[in-house]
């Protein structure tokens, strides 16, 4: 019963963090294909951000990142219902994070280094600690 | 590439921090009015939509997303992430005070532990891209500078 307990939260947690980091990378992909959206307005006021909402909605990118943050969604909403928040909230976005740290790397040919190594390290001390 | 951020940058920063925190609460009060929902049952996921937390809480994280993607566009995925780690702070003081959620001294410590995270990476950079491949570019960017 226990184990079963068990293995529902962490299957639950390691699902939304799977689809999050898809998602993110997806996301991140197409933002930094796209570059700093203050230079896609197109003009002042509220209308000027007409520009960078189109340039984010036509990127294939976005929408196939969107479509998993969408998922991700609503497997946060069921995993809220089986697990405390203060577990599950904390536990899925350190491991998303560094899920992430080896996507960025991967897939993003971001230069992580080795200070960003340890941050990875401490969150994954820190989950272990979260998770007693 | 600049290491320091704009105001507007470090605002943009703060609403991912707070959105993110505030929402996820708001999202998990409203699933303990709904109560549980299990795999035979997922149509109650459609129910909870009509609940107002619920609402509220979606509300926050839409506006987290378009905070989240504005500061993706000017820094990369590993700043960004930690740069959220603040709200764990604020996730485990709102589900201690409001939802009276019990947090042992582990979770406590495992909270610290990830906020000194952050520190090692706020210190950085915000972008790492690589070096420039095409140097003779920037030698004339320059000239069209003067």
């Amino acid at each position: 019963m226990h184990t079963d307990h068990l293995l529902r939260t962490w299957s639950c947690i390691l699902g939304v963090a799977a689809l999050a980091i898809t998602g993110e990378v997806l996301i991140a992909a197409a933002m930094r294909r796209l570059g700093d959206l203050d230079h896609l307005r197109t003009g002042s006021g509220l209308r000027g951000y007409l520009g960078p909402v189109r340039a984010v909605l036509s990127s294939p990118l976005f929408l196939g990142g969107a479509f998993c943050m969408a998922l991700n969604f609503f497997a946060l909403l069921f995993t809220l219902s089986v697990v405390d928040l203060s577990l599950a909230a904390p536990a899925t976005a350190s491991l998303t994070y560094v899920g992430n740290a080896v996507a960025a790397k991967m897939f993003l040919k971001e230069n992580v280094d080795r200070r960003r190594w340890l941050a990875v390290l401490f969150v994954c001390v820190g989950v272990v600690l979260l998770a007693k | 590439m600049s290491h320091r951020l704009k105001p507007s940058q470090y605002a943009i920063l703060a609403s991912v921090m707070l959105t993110a925190s505030v929402g996820d609460t708001l999202l998990s009060h409203g699933m303990s009015q709904v109560g549980p929902v299990d795999l035979h049952h997922l149509g109650m996921l459609f129910h909870a939509l009509a609940n107002p937390y619920i609402i509220a809480g979606i509300v926050l994280l839409i506006g987290f997303f378009a905070s989240y993607m504005t500061a993706l566009s000017w820094a990369d995925l590993t700043f960004v992430m930690p740069a959220t780690a603040f709200g764990y702070v604020v996730v485990a003081l709102l589900s201690r005070f409001w939802l009276h959620e019990h947090l042992s001294v582990y979770r406590w410590a495992g909270i610290l532990l990830i906020v000194c995270a952050v520190g090692f990476v706020a210190g950085g950079p915000s972008r790492t891209d690589h070096e420039p491949q095409h140097h003779e570019l920037d030698v004339m960017d320059l000239g069209a500078g003067r």
